[in-house]
């Protein structure tokens, strides 16, 4: 069953964002989180140390577990910022930071700091 | 903006004391960081989603709708989308700071004679190897997702951990479609059974659990603990073990449960950061309050799970009479709170504590953290490193923190904390934090300029 099922959703028209390059589909009022999970990807951040991934752990913006980087924009929560048409959602390496053009590079623009 | 009373938290405390307050003639400003009111318990799928049956994944949905109608219908302000980063206290008042929106970078402002804490709590899991893998969710989190957003995680899932909020996770996992494979609760029956006459008003409860459990086949382990998560890149399996009644694993009981999700959760704990932070006394980790649910800080109220983790029928009794407390303090008269929910929480109390004592984590998890398990996710401090500092002499959670860094990042130790304590072996201390989120320091910039222009 799918879980839109029990709840007798009817979505408005879904669009497309895009996660690492590739298209993926989004629903109307969905977060960043609840878009990868649909799309059955759990895992969307590197850790500082270790390189290790992470994704959602509390779901509700406590633990900061799932930073990921939107529209050149790291440190974002998934569970929280809600998506909007043609969002690009990218895995995040670590602070987000590394490789970054100078300090400023995550304030803003469409693409990818690093 | 301006208010007589500032009720902070939309959940089941922050509406019944905001509807209580407002009926006895208060101007009240009901401020949350969601987009929608409910709270946790009540946490409404996104609008974008067109939910026709959202009941169908809700507990107690008449209630919610008196709640939500009955606000529609108040006088109530209700600022949505509001992140509480800290209270002030000034002569006459307070002023509650906030960040708007998701993005958090923009603060607003709300000012008023007295303060209601209704900030609810967040969930406790203790570690253990694996518990960093993607997959592995806190089991309220599994249900936030599935409520607000409705999606799931994967497709075969254990739930597992202590407490009552196993149960409406693992049913509501598997009535979203998803199989069950295990629900792993480490409290055996007999520790329920001791409890008996406290617990007799959630037996109907129990049972309509129990029911649902039965009807989607989902397999019940008590006294049993998930003692790893497999897996490389996400989640494979987990193992699962018996417990001896000390809360030992029984050795040779090992077994591997293949699942891509696993749902975990010892517990809840308090949010307490905007009462510390006002300088409120707390008891343990949860806010002092007296019996009209006031704190030792005058025009400061609490109520429901920051003040102690009971439920949310507690919550709205505690509310409901936290709401007519203030009301009539600021208008110099004499609370006149329901009967009915002075009683009600006299009852739940009692329920909760036994709840709570029935459903402590088994007594030696530590036991089965091993040295390279990382125990705060944030700065990846590993259990051997905070033993290393206990052998170098920390005995509490603090000196671990200096010494490790365990406690120092985004999370600020609210997932760690009771983790370093249990390692340490003594009590978690309630922790201090200036701001109770991140604040980005252009806003603390813009405030400081504004107090010197003002």
């Amino acid at each position: 069953m799918n879980p839109l099922e029990p709840a007798g959703a009817r979505p408005g028209p879904a669009f497309t964002v895009t996660f690492d390059g590739r298209p993926v589909r989004a629903l109307p009022g969905q977060t960043v989180a609840a878009v990868l999970w649909a799309a059955g990807v759990t895992s969307w951040r590197a850790t500082r140390g270790e390189g290790r991934p992470r994704g959602v752990f509390c779901g509700i913006g406590v633990c900061f577990d799932c930073l990921v980087t939107v529209n050149g924009r790291p440190n974002q929560r998934a569970c929280l910022v809600p998506v909007r048409p043609g969002d690009v959602i990218g895995t995040q390496e670590g602070t987000g930071h590394e490789g970054a053009d100078h300090d400023g590079a995550d304030d803003g623009g469409d693409g990818h700091a690093g | 903006m301006r208010a007589e009373l500032i009720v902070i938290g939309a959940g089941p405390a922050g509406l019944a004391a905001s509807l209580a307050a407002s009926a006895r003639g208060t101007r009240v400003a009901l401020v949350d960081a969601a987009t929608e009111t409910g709270g946790q318990f009540y946490r409404q799928p996104a609008t974008g989603l067109g939910a026709g049956r959202p009941e169908a994944l809700h507990h107690r949905w008449r209630t919610w709708e008196r709640l939500r109608d009955g606000l529609a219908a108040s006088s109530v302000r209700v600022l949505t989308d509001h992140h509480v980063w800290c209270v002030e206290r000034k002569s006459g008042g307070f002023t509650v700071h906030a960040l708007l929106g998701p993005e958090q970078q923009e603060p607003a402002e709300v000012h008023a004679r007295a303060v209601l804490l209704a900030t609810g709590g967040y969930e406790h899991v203790l570690p253990f190897p694996g518990w960093t893998l993607p997959g592995v969710v806190t089991a309220g989190g599994a249900q936030a997702m599935l409520k607000g957003q409705l999606v799931v995680p994967g497709r075969r899932a254990v739930v597992a951990g202590t407490g009552p909020l196993l149960l409406p996770v693992a049913t509501g996992l598997a009535a979203a479609g998803v199989e069950v494979a295990a629900l792993v609760e480490s409290t055996g029956p007999g520790r329920l059974a001791r409890h008996g006459r406290a617990l007799a008003g959630k037996l109907p409860e129990g049972a309509g659990y129990a029911a649902r459990l039965l009807r989607h086949r989902v397999p019940v382990l008590a006294r049993h603990a998930v003692v790893r998560a497999h897996g490389d890149d996400r989640l494979t399996g987990v193992t699962v073990a018996a417990l001896d009644t000390a809360g030992r694993v029984r050795p040779g009981t090992e077994r591997r449960l293949p699942c891509d999700t696993l749902a975990v959760g010892h517990g809840m704990l308090p949010h307490t950061d905007l009462a510390s932070g006002l300088g409120c006394r707390l008891d343990g980790l949860a806010v002092a309050v007296d019996a009209e649910q006031r704190t030792d800080v005058p025009g400061v109220w609490a109520a429901g799970e920051s003040t102690g983790i009971g439920g949310a029928a507690l919550a709205l009794a505690e509310g409901h009479i936290a709401g007519c407390s203030a009301a009539a303090h600021l208008r110099g008269t004499a609370p006149t709170p329901a009967p009915a929910a002075l009683k009600a929480r006299t009852g739940l109390r009692s329920s909760a504590a036994a709840l709570d004592a029935a459903y402590a984590p088994p007594a030696h998890w530590p036991e089965q953290v091993t040295d390279d398990t990382v125990v705060c996710r944030c700065e990846e401090v590993t259990a051997g490193a905070v033993r290393d500092a206990l052998d170098l002499g920390a005995s509490d959670e603090r000196t671990v923190k200096l010494l490790t860094r365990a406690g120092m990042g985004w999370c600020q130790g609210r997932m760690c904390q009771t983790a370093v304590a249990g390692l340490a072996g003594c009590p978690p201390a309630p922790s201090r934090r200036p701001f109770a989120r991140p604040v980005p320091l252009g806003v603390l910039a813009r405030q400081h300029t504004q107090e010197e222009l003002s």
